[in-house]
């Protein structure tokens, strides 16, 4: 009898537990590349991910909960990411976030607003931060989605206002990835750059294949052949660091407008090039913004993780969720993403930042940075010995675009 | 123009040479044991891991030996405790066999070494541009892949056509009884031969780690061109792989550089089809479609000579 007693209280404690645990967490299931082309930044992404909610539970959790990053591995694939997607919604999770691939996101979004019409009650929300092709809060913009990194769209306006005033700019070459968001980067350029500085030529144009490509060396005799000065590119993962590598290698001297330079092997690359100072990114923030908080968590953040923090937005996106569920008191997707419309926020590197509720998209200060020499003391990259300077600062106001988003609300 | 093209021409001859120096391995193997290895390149892939984490030990020159032996040494007892075991289920279940350790090698190396690229970099002694093409720098490095790859078909060549060695292990695949008659144990030279066709793939994996990025999907994004070089050069032929790689690597590289498009030689569409499907396949240019131009290869190759450039055997 005792015996018999023993086992059942063995069995049933562990689900006991089980299910404590299961009430007691937030579940976040992070859905991005873990192997393949885009592995390098699916990796760091999630270690800060998982920085974030380490950071949130030592403040005791959202709402006395206990935050938990479960990874699952999408290969850059949107089939991929539905199937994982649907793993996760199995799982418990009810809110996803995901950024690498504009692609990725589209059928994401689709699947989760399908999946949120059909299943009132157990609603997942879908926070982006890191897809910017601009349709995802246009055209095919959902209640269910917000996304906390600026739109291709408003990063093109704000680098070529910049690069109208930089008359040594000349000649342009575009080369980007081959997908939904490197199209609308180059016709983007194409336009803005034609409206703003009619005299620039555009003297090459170039999309290849997502995350396939080894050796860039072809691309980079072509750029080289076109006579460019500039390149424009939209190019993330090892697509990026593969570019400047081959550019290095053969000593293409041009300046460069990217999007994420930054990102793994990247700045390497730019340090073998020696092009000090000439290699320019676009993001809402980086290691040395004068602003001394963020220059704190730079700090704890390299010490533990061992990179430097590539999304600031990522963490503006976890405090935001902390904050709008503690507006709402209640961790429902539903009562959540109300409160997250229209909220304000103080954003990590300073300056406030708004979630405009018509189409999801988060506003924030931008910068643009370049690359090389830095004084004593601030941070460097990759141990380069180079760090981002800031060469220009766009406040929220004057990245607000309007947005064709018809929004349907539960 | 000419610029382009003498750099193009030196860009495809650098990536073939590379191509080669991986599908050297793999047609050896295949010559000699019949053996398509799925995961040759995955050897390609632990070489280059091997050689960065030796050469932040011992600096690069020490790793360029110790990895390809390394590796080849893994590849001998793939072949001893593995392959041997499997060959009697025949061809098919050697397929399956070497296509599982391909996976089950990029979750190994991904466990030790992350998903992250590795800090793997040029040794500081090559680190310099060799030469310069029409204010295009050229590696030193780059040049020093091309030797190495010259000197590998250059070696195996001879061993294989003018040596003893050479000849036994000829002799090993198409009579395998007599050459045991005659005293030499066929298993051990099999064993030898996949272990240095595996260290051949590490080789290049050492070398060309440091000029490409080394991460743990490198195999993959390799992998299935080296089959295209090795079934357009002939099945089994070495000097047939030699000129595929070369033919590979420049006919990538050409079409790269060309920007023309159907649209660009015939004019637009007209405006009844402009807005259809077939504008988009009309606008496409060959640049865009650089990447698949070997496979189409293969295609073509398979279709009209399916043993291959100089390849003897039907298949």
């Amino acid at each position: 009898m005792r015996k018999a007693l023993l086992a059942a209280v063995a069995i049933a404690l562990p689900m006991f537990g089980s299910v404590a645990v299961a009430q007691e967490t937030v579940k976040i299931g992070y859905i991005d590349p873990l192997s393949g082309g885009g592995a390098s930044v699916g990796e760091g992404g999630l270690k800060t991910f998982q920085y974030l909610a380490d950071e949130l539970n030592a403040k005791g959790g959202i709402l006395g909960k206990k935050v938990e990053i479960v990874p699952l591995d999408n290969k850059t694939n949107p089939q991929e990411s539905l199937i994982q997607a649907q793993k996760a919604i199995d799982a418990g999770v009810r809110y996803v976030t995901q950024g690498n691939g504009s692609s990725v996101a589209g059928a994401l979004s689709d699947f989760l607003t399908k999946y949120n019409e059909r299943n009132p009650g157990k609603e997942v929300l879908y926070f982006n931060y890191a897809a910017v092709d601009p349709v995802l809060t246009n055209e095919k913009c959902s209640f269910w989605h917000f996304r906390w990194d600026a739109n291709s769209d408003i990063k093109m306006e704000a680098l070529t206002n910049y690069m109208k005033d930089v008359p040594s700019i000349k000649k342009v070459y575009l080369i980007n990835q081959d997908y939904s968001f490197g199209q609308s980067v180059r016709t983007q350029a194409r336009a803005m750059l034609g409206k703003k500085r009619p005299d620039i030529e555009i003297v090459g144009d170039e999309l290849h294949p997502l995350l396939k490509i080894s050796d860039f060396a072809p691309y980079v005799a072509k750029i080289k052949a076109s006579g460019a000065d500039t390149v424009v590119t939209g190019n993330w993962g090892q697509d990026i660091a593969l570019l400047l590598k081959a550019a290095a290698d053969a000593g293409l001297k041009v300046s460069w407008y990217t999007y994420y330079a930054g990102g793994a092997g990247g700045p390497t690359a730019i340090k073998q090039t020696g092009l000090n100072h000439q290699v320019f990114q676009i993001t809402e923030g980086f290691a040395n913004v004068d602003h001394k908080q963020s220059q704190d968590f730079e700090k704890a953040f390299r010490a533990k993780v061992d990179l430097s923090l590539w999304y600031p937005r990522a963490v503006n996106e976890m405090r935001m969720f902390a904050a709008a569920a503690e507006k709402a008191k209640s961790l429902d997707p539903v009562k959540v993403a109300q409160a997250l419309e229209d909220m304000k926020f103080e954003v990590l590197d300073g300056g406030e930042g708004i979630m405009r509720k018509d189409d999801h998209q988060f506003f924030q200060p931008i910068y643009i940075s370049s690359f090389g020499d830095i004084p004593a003391g601030q941070f460097d990259e990759e141990k380069t010995g180079w760090g981002w300077k800031q060469v220009a600062k766009i406040d929220t106001a004057q990245t607000m675009l309007p947005t064709t988003c018809k929004m349907d609300r539960p | 123009m000419l610029e382009l093209i003498v750099i193009s021409t030196l860009n495809g001859v650098l990536y073939g040479m590379l191509l080669f120096l991986m599908a050297s391995g793999l047609t050896v193997i295949f010559s000699m044991l019949g053996v398509l290895n799925f995961a040759h390149a995955s050897f390609y892939m632990l070489g280059a891991f091997f050689g960065y984490q030796i050469s932040r030990w011992t600096g690069f020159w020490p790793a360029l030996l110790i990895a390809p032996l390394l590796a080849g040494a893994i590849g001998a007892a793939v072949e001893r405790f593995g392959l041997r075991r499997v060959h009697r289920n025949g061809h098919v279940a050697e397929l399956l066999f070497t296509f599982g350790l391909a996976f089950a090698i990029e979750e190994v190396v991904s466990i030790i070494w992350g998903k992250v690229p590795v800090d793997y970099r040029t040794p500081a002694l090559l680190d310099f541009p060799a030469f310069t093409i029409f204010s295009t720098n050229y590696p030193a490095y780059k040049m020093f892949m091309l030797a190495v790859s010259v000197v590998i078909f250059i070696g195996l060549l001879v061993v294989l056509k003018k040596t003893r060695i050479g000849l036994i292990v000829q002799a090993a695949l198409t009579h395998p009884h007599m050459v045991a008659h005659l005293g030499h144990n066929v298993e051990r030279i099999f064993m030898l031969v996949f272990g240095v066709g595996t260290a051949l793939a590490a080789v290049a994996g050492v070398i060309a780690g440091p000029s490409l990025v080394t991460q743990s999907n490198m195999a993959s994004l390799l992998g299935p061109i080296l089959f295209v070089v090795v079934v357009v050069g002939g099945l089994g032929s070495l000097p047939g792989a030699f000129i595929a790689s070369l033919l590979i690597g420049l006919l990538q590289t050409f079409a790269v550089s060309i920007n023309a498009s159907p649209a660009t030689l015939f004019g637009p569409l007209g405006p009844d089809l402009a807005a259809s499907w077939l504008n988009d396949i009309w606008n496409v240019t060959i640049a865009q479609i650089a990447p698949i131009m070997p496979y189409l290869l293969l295609v073509l190759i398979l279709i009209f000579r399916p043993m291959g450039l100089l390849g003897t055997r039907e298949t």
